[in-house]
C-alpha cells in the first residue's frame, strides 16, 4: 500500500466555500454558561463573532426599585458574586455620597481590607479558572486552594462564604472580630506561597505561554473607546486605576503600585492579575496595621444608621427608630448621584436617584464586565477558533453582572 | 474641577443646553435631543474636554410629568483618562405613551455604546437612529414591553413556554405567581406610581 498523500496536491482539494455557522454556548464549559458565541468560520478561522448575553438577567434594578434603599445589599452580593465585599462596599458608598455622610476611619480601613481579599478571590478565581480552561488543572486547584483561606476569613468575619451582605449604609454589619488581623497576618503568607507555586507551572509552560502570547491583543485607544476599565485597560498600558486617579476611603494613604502591560493580549492580562494579587497584599497589609483595635465603626447618624439591639429591646425611641428604618427604610435626599469605585474587573458605578423616599427611584449599575464583554467580538475576529478560550477567559466575564 | 466641562458645552451649544448643575460635584448638563450627536462629538473632539471613554448610558423613567416635559430621561456618563474628569449629559425624550421616545446613535463617537445603546433600548423603550444593530440584548426576542419603564408591572411574567396547568398536571400544583403585586414593597408604597408622585 502505498501513502495516500503523496500526490495530493492542493489545488485539486474542493473545499467547501459557505462559511460554517457554530453555536459555541451557553452550555459550554468555557462560556460559563451564560453567555452564547454565534460564530461564522472560514475553516478555523473566525469571521465574525456574535457574542450574545442575558442568560442570567434577573431584573436587578426592576427589583431594587421595590424594596428599602437596605434591601439592595443582598442584590447586589450577587451581581458579582467572586469578589461581592467590593459591591456592598461600592453601593455603600454610593448611598452615602446621596447622605453626605462619611464613615469613620476604623470602618474605612475595614473595608479596604475586606475589598481587597474580595479583590484577591476575583483574580484567583479568573487566573485559576483560565488555566483550567486550557487544560491546566494543577495550577487552578492551588489558586482554588488560596481563595478557600480567602473565604475562610471572610465567612470568620461575615458569617457567609459568598453572599456576605455585610455592607450597610453608614458602615458595616459588624465590628471587625478581634482574630480578623491574626488570620489576614497568618493566612498572606500561605496564599502568596500558592499563588507563586501555580505560577511558576504556568509561565515556564511553552505551551500556555504560546497559547496567550499576542492571543487577543487590543490597543489602548480602542480599549478606550470600547469603555473598557479595571485590569483588561491597564494590560493596554493605561494606568487608569480609580484607586488611583481618584482615591476614596483612604487609598490616598496607602502604598501600593498599579501594574500594566504593554501590548494589551491575553497573557498581559495574566500578568496584571497576579502583579495585583501582590499590590492587594500590600494594600491588606498596610490597612489592617494601621486599623484601630477600638472605636465606632458605624456613623452615628440615626437617619440611616440602626440603632444597638440592647437599646431596641430596651427603649420605646430606639425600637420606633428601627422600626421606621426596617419598614419604611431610610429616608435618602432628593437627587442623583453616580459614586463609582474599583470593583474587581474595573469601574464599577452606581447612578442612584431618590425622590426623597425610603425607596430608591433608581439603582442603576455599572457593571465592568458589560462594556468588556461588550468587546469581545473585536478580539475574535480574525483568530483561530481555539483562541477564543483563553481570550474569553481572561476577560473575567461574571455572568450575574453582565446580565444585571 | 470641571465646571469648565459645563462652561465650554454653554458657550459652544448655547440654547441647546437646557439645565445644567453640579450637584454633590457630578457635573450634569441636560441638552436638547436633537443636539444629542452634536454634543457627543464635540465632547470628544474637543482637545480641553478630550472624553474619550463611554463609561455608561442608562434610561430613567418619569411617568406622570407635565406634559411639556418628556417622559423618559436617557443619561449618559463620560470620563476622560488623560484630563481626569467625568461629565453626566441627559436627554430628555418621549410622551406619556412613549411617543417619539428617539434619539440620534452615538455608536460611531464611541463604539463602546453599541451595547448600552441595545440595552437602553431592550429595557426602556428609547430607539437609538442610526443604530447599526438595535436588537434586544439581556431580554428574548419575542418578549413584549420595556420592563424597566415604571408602568411596567413587576409581576407580570411572560414564559416563553407556557406554565403548566393542573389539568395538564394531573394533580394539584398549589401554584403561587413569582412576584405578588406588592410583594417586596415597604410599608405604605403602592407598586404603581401614582400621578403626584414625581
Amino acid at each position: 500500500m502505498e501513502a495516500l498523500d503523496v500526490d495530493l496536491e492542493e489545488g485539486e482539494l474542493e473545499l467547501p466555500a459557505e462559511p460554517m455557522h457554530l453555536n459555541m454556548g451557553p452550555s459550554h464549559p468555557a462560556m460559563h454558561g451564560t453567555v452564547r458565541i454565534v460564530l461564522e468560520l472560514s475553516g478555523e478561522t473566525i469571521v465574525k463573532a456574535d457574542v450574545q448575553i442575558g442568560y442570567l438577567h434577573r431584573g436587578f434594578e426592576k427589583m431594587c426599585e421595590r424594596g428599602t434603599w437596605a434591601q439592595v445589599f443582598p442584590y447586589v452580593d450577587r451581581l458579582n458574586y467572586v469578589s461581592p465585599m467590593l459591591n456592598n462596599v461600592g453601593y455603600a458608598l454610593a448611598v452615602e455620597k446621596l447622605c453626605g455622610l462619611v464613615v469613620p476611619d476604623r470602618c474605612q480601613w475595614y473595608r479596604m481590607a475586606l475589598g481587597e481579599l474580595a479583590r484577591l478571590s476575583d483574580h484567583l478565581t479568573c487566573n485559576g479558572a483560565m488555566a483550567m480552561e486550557l487544560g491546566a488543572f494543577t495550577p487552578f486547584l492551588w489558586f482554588v486552594k488560596a481563595r478557600e483561606m480567602v473565604w475562610d476569613i471572610l465567612e470568620e468575619e461575615t458569617g457567609a462564604r459568598l453572599t456576605h451582605s455585610f455592607g450597610r449604609v453608614g458602615g458595616m454589619a459588624k465590628a471587625p472580630s478581634p482574630d480578623f488581623k491574626g488570620l489576614c497576618r497568618a493566612a498572606l503568607p500561605k496564599i502568596l506561597g500558592l499563588v507563586e507555586e501555580g505560577e511558576k507551572m504556568l509561565l515556564k509552560n511553552r505551551i500556555f505561554i504560546d497559547r496567550l502570547e499576542n492571543v487577543g491583543a487590543i490597543s489602548a485607544a480602542e480599549a478606550t473607546a470600547l469603555g473598557w476599565t479595571g485590569p483588561c485597560l491597564r494590560a493596554t498600558g493605561v494606568p487608569y486605576d480609580i484607586r488611583k486617579a481618584h482615591p476614596y476611603l483612604k487609598y490616598d494613604e496607602v502604598d501600593f503600585d498599579v501594574p500594566i502591560g504593554t501590548k494589551g493580549d491575553t497573557l498581559d492580562r495574566f500578568l496584571v492579575r497576579l502583579a495585583e494579587i501582590r499590590q492587594a497584599k500590600r494594600i491588606i497589609e498596610q490597612s489592617i496595621d494601621r486599623m484601630a483595635d477600638e472605636g465606632p465603626v458605624n456613623c452615628d447618624d440615626p437617619r440611616v444608621v440602626l440603632p444597638d439591639k440592647t437599646d431596641v429591646y430596651t427603649t420605646i425611641e430606639a425600637t420606633i427608630q428601627h422600626f421606621k428604618l426596617i419598614m419604611e427604610g431610610a429616608k435618602v435626599p432628593k437627587g442623583e448621584v453616580y459614586s463609582y469605585t474599583e470593583g474587581g474587573n474595573g469601574e464599577l458605578g452606581y447612578y442612584l436617584v431618590s425622590d426623597g423616599t425610603g425607596t430608591p427611584y433608581r439603582v442603576r449599575i455599572r457593571p465592568p464586565c458589560f462594556q468588556v464583554t461588550g468587546g469581545l467580538h473585536r478580539l475574535l475576529e480574525g483568530r483561530m477558533l481555539a483562541d477564543i478560550v483563553p481570550t474569553f477567559g481572561s476577560l473575567n466575564m461574571i455572568g450575574g453582572e453582565c446580565d444585571h | 474641577m470641571s465646571e469648565l466641562v459645563l462652561q465650554k458645552l454653554r458657550e459652544r451649544f448655547g440654547t441647546a443646553i437646557l439645565e445644567t448643575h453640579s450637584d454633590f460635584g457630578d457635573d450634569t448638563a441636560v441638552v436638547s435631543p436633537d443636539h444629542w450627536k452634536a454634543v457627543c462629538e464635540f465632547l470628544r473632539d474637543d482637545p480641553s474636554l478630550d472624553f474619550d471613554m463611554p463609561i455608561d448610558l442608562c434610561g430613567v423613567d418619569y411617568p406622570g410629568r407635565p406634559p411639556a416635559l418628556p417622559r423618559m430621561e436617557v443619561v449618559m456618563h463620560l470620563y476622560s483618562v488623560g484630563k481626569g474628569h467625568r461629565v453626566r449629559i441627559k436627554a430628555r425624550v418621549g410622551d406619556e405613551d412613549m411617543e417619539g421616545a428617539e434619539i440620534d446613535s452615538a455608536t460611531s463617537v464611541w463604539p463602546g455604546l453599541n451595547w448600552l445603546e441595545r440595552e437602553v433600548w431592550d429595557m426602556s423603550g428609547v430607539r437609538f437612529r442610526g443604530h447599526p444593530d438595535l436588537r434586544r440584548i439581556l431580554m428574548y426576542p419575542e418578549f413584549e414591553g420595556h420592563p424597566l419603564q415604571r408602568t411596567y408591572p413587576a409581576d407580570r411574567t411572560q414564559p416563553l413556554v407556557p406554565y403548566r396547568t393542573e389539568e395538564e398536571a394531573g394533580l394539584p400544583l398549589n401554584k403561587i405567581a413569582p412576584f405578588g403585586a406588592d410583594e417586596g414593597m415597604p410599608f405604605g408604597r403602592q407598586s404603581t406610581p401614582q400621578p403626584d408622585d414625581v
